[in-house]
């Protein structure tokens, strides 16, 4: 028989019962709850009198609606009424059914995907949901990571089940070394870019080979957290020495006896040698250069020495056409430098980037430099309370601020400028986020993905640049 | 969830592809607690010339006469076509809740992103994969005829166009079911507890450190 794949094997240990037609119940062990895509799941779970099914297996914090600044006047400093509501809901929620919960001034508090693995609330071999998509991100530790929608949220409170059906598999391996300065950014951008935004439907993607292996677990954290952004529900990475010393003492992880029981299984985590894929993408890591996206969707990213490219060469109609509207929204023209594209706004967060070494390496490239008297804005916004705190014990703060950048309290922030942090029309923003949507961080603002390093550069230069040429 | 069984309606053309849930439902109203509502915000930021927030007046709005639901032949449509990818981007549920409150019960595109598929079978909606040459018959259809309209059977999983050209399309026995019958998810899950409560049973011995 040939060997299981990473995904078969969490999907096998999770099945609860299947149909014939392969409509299974898989069993969730890990709910992370936000305020934005939760009240209508309580309100439906009240509505019909049903009780959450495992409230230990649920934690919730709210993100995308927190201000960035004045967090310690908790949910009353919430200056816009709507949001003010909405996380105060979440507060009633949590008391009312008795969740684990870190509210605005608590140090845990910040994006709930930075948190769950912080707190080792995650852990490798569960399942784990949310009402968000990039839930993708907690796969980075061999887990099995699913965005759901508020509808499942209220299926998996009341259950502990979600319906699924078994994905495909598919592996994304990338093969070699990245060159100096090319990060988990690069890396998950180009792999967006060969196999565009729907090149994962249907499948849950193991991202392997030698440049994935050499990445920390926060840079496997990157990668999977895009995994979406390729179309593919769950990305996932297999397990390896550096994913079990992360969990190393962690608040939620086991202790003792039980540490060692659990480390056993996770070390089986892997997919076997001879487990069959039906998909195979191969991606050569040396000819990943820093890269940007010039368009609207994140498949439409190039590396930083190329140009815009011109629809006037895409041969299918349908595609060149809106690679026309992207230019047109994006007020780019077509064979333009990237490196000539100026920046108003720089943000540096999301839960794509802004854990401890993703505000390292934007630190190494601001130390010493000012932004450019260009830049109207270039934020800083952590991950979570505890990224903020071990930053400022690294003196990261102090380096950000005498460059010129705004040092923000957590939360999501300008990733979907829910809060007040938020593009004004045809603003330009190099952003470290993971969606450059028409309206994303603001309406009629434009997004560039980029590093965390190349954002800073990019701050400091006033215009998208080489981050290997800073150095 | 109301059952969705068939319909005869008039068709808008969205000719895009990759349309992404932002664009379907901006952020700035997903702060409501509530599921219903959004219809007047779908595709906000292309429908209208200003900014919208939520509390505003919509009918005082400035609508953009470019946007194609915009134009009046397109009134009353109920089956929404489109390119493909549709409803990339982020989980919400608002998404399928706004184009169900604008009044689309039935989408037809090439192919979706995979949770936003979920998610409108979750709430009545129908979404319709065909393959891209048909896709393209129809836009050409939809825009050469005003009062465009298709008729949709989900039983027989067939789709018929004014001239009598009908269009098989697949779709999953369970969400037919549940469809069909509007059925509710959970009650449905609630049928299998002791299946349930045997697995967590199994896997506490199994892996305890899963149930600290
Ligand atoms: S940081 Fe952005 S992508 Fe991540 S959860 Fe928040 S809004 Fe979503």
């Amino acid at each position: 028989m040939a060997g299981k794949t990473l995904y078969d094997k969490l999907w096998d240990a999770h099945v609860v019962r299947c149909d014939d037609d392969g409509t299974c119940l898989i069993y969730i062990d890990r709910h992370l709850v936000h305020e934005v895509t939760s009240p209508q799941a309580f309100e439906g779970l009240r509505l019909a009198g049903r009780k959450p099914w495992r409230i230990d297996s649920v934690l919730a914090t709210p993100d995308h609606n927190v201000p960035t600044t004045g967090q310690s006047a908790g949910v009353e400093g919430i200056a816009d009424p709507i949001a003010r509501i909405q996380v105060a809901t979440l507060e009633q929620n949590v008391r009312e059914f008795g969740i684990t919960f870190f509210p605005m001034n608590d140090v845990r508090q910040g994006i709930v995907h930075v948190v769950g693995p912080e707190e080792g609330a995650t852990l490798p071999g569960m399942t784990v949901v949310c009402g968000d998509s990039h839930t993708s991100t907690h796969g980075a530790f061999g887990a099995l990571a699913h965005g759901i929608g508020t509808s499942e949220v209220e299926h998996v409170l009341a259950t502990q089940c979600l319906v699924q059906k078994k994905m495909k598999n598919m592996l994304v391996s990338v093969d070699g070394q990245v060159g100096p300065s090319v990060t988990a950014k690069d890396i998950v951008l180009a792999i967006i870019g060969r196999i565009g935004t729907a090149g994962g439907t249907g499948h849950a993607i193991e991202f392997g080979g030698e440049a994935i292996r050499a990445l920390s677990v926060e840079g496997r954290m990157t990668v999977c957290n895009m995994a979406i952004e390729a179309g593919a529900r769950a990305g996932m990475v297999a397990v390896d020495e550096k994913t079990i010393d992360y969990f190393q003492g962690r608040p939620y992880a086991p202790k003792g006896e039980l540490w060692d029981q659990a480390v056993a299984a996770w070390r089986e985590l892997v997919s076997d040698a001879d487990a069959s894929f039906d998909t195979v993408v191969r991606i050569d890591a040396a000819s990943i250069q820093p890269q940007v996206t010039w368009g609207t969707s994140p498949e439409m990213v190039v590396g930083i020495s190329d140009t815009v490219p011109d629809p006037a060469r895409e041969p299918d109609e349908v595609k060149a056409d809106g690679m026309r509207r992207a230019l047109e929204y994006m007020g780019l023209d077509a064979n333009m430098a990237i490196t000539d594209i100026p920046v108003d706004i720089v943000f540096i967060g999301s839960c794509t980037n802004s854990r401890i070494e993703d505000l390292r390496e934007a630190a190494v490239v601001a130390k010493g430099r000012k932004v450019a008297a260009t830049v109207k804005q270039a934020l800083v916004v952590p991950g979570s309370g505890l990224v903020k705190k071990q930053a400022e014990q690294e003196g990261l703060d102090k380096i950000f601020i005498e460059a010129g950048f705004e040092w923000r309290e957590p939360g999501c922030s300008m990733c979907l400028a829910m809060n007040a942090d938020r593009l004004e029309p045809g603003e330009r923003c190099a952003s470290t986020s993971n969606r450059n949507f028409e309206g994303r961080q603001g309406q009629g603002g434009r997004t560039h993905l980029v590093s965390p390093s190349m954002a800073a550069a990019a701050a400091i230069k006033g215009h998208f640049t080489d981050v290997r040429e800073l150095k | 969830m109301e059952k969705f069984e068939k319909m005869t309606a008039i068709v808008a053309p969205l000719d895009r592809s990759n349309v992404d849930t932002d664009a379907i439902i901006p952020k700035q109203f997903l702060k409501s607690i509530q599921r219903s509502g959004f219809g007047p915000n779908a595709f906000d930021e292309w429908r209208y010339l200003d900014h919208g927030e939520p509390g505003m007046d919509n009918s005082q709005r400035q609508v953009n006469p470019d946007f194609v639901l915009n134009q009046p032949r397109y009134q009353g449509a109920n089956i929404l076509l489109t390119r493909k990818n549709f409803g990339c981007g982020s989980s919400r549920e608002h998404a399928p809740w706004a184009l169900l409150d604008y009044g689309f019960k039935v989408i037809i595109a090439p192919s979706y992103a995979d949770i936003f598929f979920n998610n409108c079978f979750k709430n009545g909606i129908l979404p319709i994969v065909l393959d891209e040459a048909k896709v393209e018959q129809l836009f050409k259809e939809v825009v050469a005829s005003e009062g465009y309209q298709l008729s949709v059977d989900l039983t027989a999983q067939v789709i018929t166009t004014p001239s009598g050209e009908a269009m098989a399309f697949e779709v999953d026995a369970f969400r037919k079911h549940c469809l069909l019958n509007g059925l509710d998810d959970i009650g449905l899950t609630l049928q299998h507890v002791d299946a349930i409560k045997a697995y967590e049973a199994r896997r506490k011995a199994e892996a305890p450190w899963l149930f600290n």
